[in-house]
């Protein structure tokens, strides 16, 4: 058993909802008990669509488990093809029906249905929801896309098929929008974007494309190199979020098709690489940052943390497994050790022990953040209504580029604004507790409770007490508290850490005045 | 005014109930965690299920209580199924360790889940134990939240009905007292306290209460009122107790909460007259709170999808305070004894339906074209969508609409959607 408070990541069949509901034509029947429902309300509420999701749940209680919940699923699964009458049914079961073990995908066959039937095994008890979500993808591809396609006629354009975007994504109905128009402005055709928006015939014709981008590897990977095995389409692999990685993808989807990235390259349009260099964004200098959120948008985040925005990356972590090892690689390259975890609590230890002046992370961490005082931005799901904005906010290609900027530098306090609550820290309403002056109805930094954090890792002092209080640690003098007090609350993290570190290898036992300016040397660029 | 005597009166004309069966757009029982969990608050929800119901109760919750929750799930795994470990000694190393870091907890519910009930983990022979072993510091105690028992607010009943044994009981010769039943936000608590106070009854006591150690007497001089109309299994557990109900229509609107009050003014012999003069001010601001929503809400037709089981006595309020048109009333489980007041005052022409078969529902819904729809969240953008207003009756649960001084609010909610489709251009 696992003690959570907050979950990163759903059930595994939610990750199968994410999937139905990002299709067109297609239904799914989740053998479940009441209340499993709850899930529409991801769907309708945060993601705010007009339509339910295309699940038919078959709703079984305690009094028919002694019964026949298998004919429940077969008059559900029945219903639903009559009344909705798709293209593709999936059917499947939630943690409670896979305990039972009624066999939907055997039921299903023996309704002898006219359309296609996936089975999905969805084991509630060992996997996530973007395993689900990826499974899921990858069942109906392998199931659907058997025919290899037509020898291409001389001459057509090079196309490629867009692969990964679900429900309950982050952005992505605008990266595909965005990556979509970059492709066509390289003359590289669209075949098919899926799951998002692609019909069961569309998925028919996934192998006519010359390659796939893979925008989401948790959700798509497993299907691409199924792909790449059976009709040998490549893959690019490359992320396109930030200006770099877009260049980047842009030069391999080009050498992949057989086009020339120049013209676009050089007629980008983006703002975000002036935005950088311009001397306004000095004060960006050396920030602070904790990345935290899915693999793929958490290593690319990092890369645009550190070389597009000059932050310092002082944490990067995921919360899924399946691509741990890639987040390990970049974390080192980074200097920094990984943080691989699904535990809320964990994160929120780590953020409070490295004291960072921005978090990147998902809306978990916002709230994290939040309580903390510190600022942040998400950059990954799980998501939340806001992070369904109504404006166009791609975070991939070059638009994107700019929209990361704008998102992450918006939180923090701005340029001048830093200084002149440094040198004038008692002013009764421009002071540093006021937040950022841009920012209007900034809460009052309340004082978090203990937070629930595992036994084994409960650190002394840092990691469990919010940045606001960690200033009165016992073995600071009451000069020096006062004297670090002073310091600018987007600073004073670093000023505390870097104070203790020195006192630590000084093998100091109270800090003094002296202490803090002889740390503040110590550790000056 | 009906006099609360004939509602015991167990002869009801048979009213056709349509129930329905298949798919319910409803939830399971763990959703009333998120009331209870800051309302009794010493109290903690370990939840012993899959990471499904984590997931399901951090949603429904939305970001609403990200602060501090009182609310875990111990969430099994492969491992604790397949027989590998003892799922006992799992969720006595996952207590030890939520205790260990919460000091201040000093009432902790086990609360079963679907998938616990189908492996038939016995949470009672668990909670006995860490009880034992927790003694004295910390309660343990136990109730079921799973789908396959429970709807929604049925989650409350089953956690009060877990927390009637913990009060300590009555001397038979105790001084009468009032107990009222039933989750209710601070502020309506302490509205009722005042108009109690003022008629003259008392002492007056709440439950569950807002601490775990200030459970109140219950004896067979305890009467009780029930604030909720889903709270059945609570009121047997009391009456077992030698507690008496006193039944009256629940305290929604200006009527409503009169003949509640009336049932315990009645109970505790209070003249007339002087009900009379206590009342009156409240119900006064009532009825005029009301004349302000009623210009939205007369004579628009309303459908009710089932949500809470307090659907009926929203929609006899709505009805006879707001003038407004019942088409269909739906309700998760119709408890027949407890709303018999209810039914008598709602019109004859309204579809009464328990249970759910939401397909044909919706189906049913968009041939009446109803000016307003009550449902959960997974419907309502989809029924807004389709141009047909909502309110979600999620909102009927989380805010404070008892009594006379929320009268108005609460009409307030059903005449917002409505306003708001009346002032909006896009």
């Amino acid at each position: 058993m696992q003690l959570t408070v907050w979950t990163y990541e759903g059930p595994p069949h939610v990750g199968a909802m994410r999937i139905a509901t990002a299709m067109k034509g297609v239904h799914f029947v989740l053998h479940a008990p009441q209340g499993d429902t709850y899930a529409d309300l991801l769907f309708t509420m945060i993601e705010r669509r007009g339509a339910r999701p295309p699940v038919t749940y078959t709703t079984f209680q305690a009094r028919d488990l002694g019964t026949d919940t298998a004919e429940i699923f077969k008059t559900a699964a029945r219903d639903a093809f009559e009344r909705f009458d798709p293209d593709l049914m999936l059917v499947g079961a939630s943690c409670t029906a896979e305990l039972i073990q009624d066999d939907p995908g055997g039921l299903a066959r023996a309704l002898n249905l006219p359309v296609p039937t996936i089975t999905l095994e969805l084991p509630s008890y060992q996997k996530k929801e973007n395993w689900g979500a990826a499974e899921t993808f990858y069942q109906i591809v392998r199931g659907l896309a058997t025919e290899a396609p037509a020898p291409k006629a001389e001459g057509a354009k090079p196309s490629c098929n867009i692969l990964g975007a679900t429900a309950l994504g982050f952005r992505h109905r605008d990266d595909v929008i965005e990556i979509t128009r970059l492709l066509h402005q390289l003359g590289i055709e669209v075949n098919v974007a899926a799951p998002m928006g692609a019909t069961a015939d569309d998925i028919r014709r996934l192998p006519e494309a010359d390659f796939n981008v893979v925008l989401y590897p948790e959700i798509a990977d497993t299907a691409a190199r199924w792909l790449e095995r059976q009709y040998g389409q490549k893959a690019v692999r490359t992320i396109p979020m930030g200006f770099q990685a877009t260049c980047e993808f842009v030069r391999e989807v080009a050498a992949l098709a057989g086009v020339d990235p120049e013209p676009l390259l050089s007629q980008h349009g983006s703002h975000m690489p002036w935005w950088a260099r311009s001397v306004d964004s000095n004060y960006l200098t050396g920030k602070r940052v904790f990345v935290f959120g899915d693999a793929t948008h958490a290593m690319a985040a990092a890369r645009v943390a550190k070389e597009e925005l000059g932050f310092e990356v002082v944490g990067l972590g995921c919360y899924n497994r399946e691509f741990a090892r890639d987040v390990r690689a970049v974390a080192a390259e980074l200097g920094v050790e990984a943080l691989i975890t699904d535990d809320y609590l964990l994160v929120e230890e780590t953020i409070a022990a490295l004291q960072p002046e921005l978090v990147l992370g998902t809306q978990m961490e916002r709230h994290i953040a939040k309580r903390l005082g510190v600022p942040c931005a998400v950059i990954s799901a799980p998501v939340h209504v806001q992070d369904f904005p109504a404006r166009y906010a791609p975070v991939m290609g070059f638009e994107g580029a700019n929209v990361l900027f704008d998102t992450w530098v918006h939180p923090l306090v701005m340029g001048l604004e830093e200084h002149l609550l440094t040198m004038f820290r008692e002013d009764f309403e421009f002071n540093d507790a006021a937040g950022p002056s841009h920012l209007g109805g900034h809460a009052k930094v309340e004082a978090a409770a203990q937070p629930l954090v595992p036994e084994a890792q409960s650190a002394p002092t840092a990691a469990t007490a919010p940045i606001q209080e960690t200033i009165t640690v016992l073995n600071w003098s009451p000069e020096a508290t006062k004297e670090l007090s002073k310091i600018p609350f987007f600073v004073r993290g670093k000023a505390k850490r870097n104070t203790e570190r020195y006192a630590a290898e000084q093998g100091l036992e109270t800090i003094s005045i002296e202490a803090l300016y002889d740390a503040k040397s110590h550790f000056a660029r | 005014m009906s006099d609360a005597a004939t509602l015991t009166s167990p002869a009801q004309e048979a009213r056709p109930v349509l129930r329905e069966r298949g798919q319910r757009e409803v939830f399971c029982g763990l959703t009333g965690i998120v009331w209870l969990h800051r309302k009794i608050q010493d109290a903690f929800f370990l939840v012993v299920g899959s990471r499904t119901c984590a997931h399901l109760i951090q949603s429904a919750a939305g970001v609403m209580v990200f602060a501090e929750p009182r609310f875990a799930t111990a969430i099994m795994e492969e491992r604790d199924l397949a027989g590998l470990v003892d799922a006992n000694e799992e969720l006595d190393r996952v207590v030890d360790r939520l205790l260990s870091r919460r000091p201040d907890i000093k009432l902790l519910f086990l609360v079963g889940s679907c998938p616990s009930e189908v492996i038939k983990l016995d949470l009672s022979r668990a909670a006995e134990r860490l009880s034992k072993k927790h003694s004295p510091s910390v309660r343990v105690l136990n109730y079921s939240g799973s789908g396959i028992e429970t709807t929604f607010t049925q989650g409350e009943d089953a956690c009060l009905v877990a927390l009637v044994p913990e009060a300590p009981v009555a001397a038979d010769d105790a001084p009468a007292s009032l107990l009222i039943v039933g989750t209710l936000p601070d502020i309506v608590e302490d509205q009722f306290s005042r108009l109690f106070n003022q008629l003259g009854i008392g002492p007056v006591h709440f439950f569950p209460p807002r601490n775990s150690q200030s459970i109140p007497e219950i004896g067979p001089n305890t009467k009780f009122l029930l604030a909720q109309p889903f709270l059945g299994e609570t009121a047997r557990a009391l009456a077992e107790r030698g507690a008496q109900h006193l039944p009256a229509l629940f305290p929604f609107g200006a009527e409503g909460t009169t003949h509640w009050l009336k049932a315990a003014a009645d109970a505790f012999d209070i003249p007339e007259l002087h009900f009379l003069a206590v009342v009156a001010p409240g119900r006064e601001r009532a009825k005029r709170a009301l004349d302000a929503q009623k210009q939205h809400l007369a004579g628009k037709s309303i459908f009710f999808f089932p949500d809470s089981q307090m659907e009926p006595s929203l929609a006899r309020f709505l009805s006879r305070e707001l003038d407004m048109k019942l088409i269909e009333v739906g309700t998760p489980y119709l408890n027949r004894q407890l709303l018999s007041a209810e039914m008598d005052y709602l019109p004859a022409t309204v579809t009464l339906s328990e249970g759910q078969d939401v397909d044909r529902q919706l189906d049913r819904c968009r041939a009446a074209k109803p000016d307003l729809v009550v449902c959960g969240m997974g419907l309502a953008n989809p029924l807004e969508m389709e141009g047909i207003s909502t309110k979600w009756s999620i909102e009927l649960v989380f805010s404070p609409v008892h009594g006379f001084d929320c009268a108005g609010d609460l009409a307030g909610l059903f005449a917002r959607p409505l306003y708001r489709r009346s002032v909006l251009r896009v």
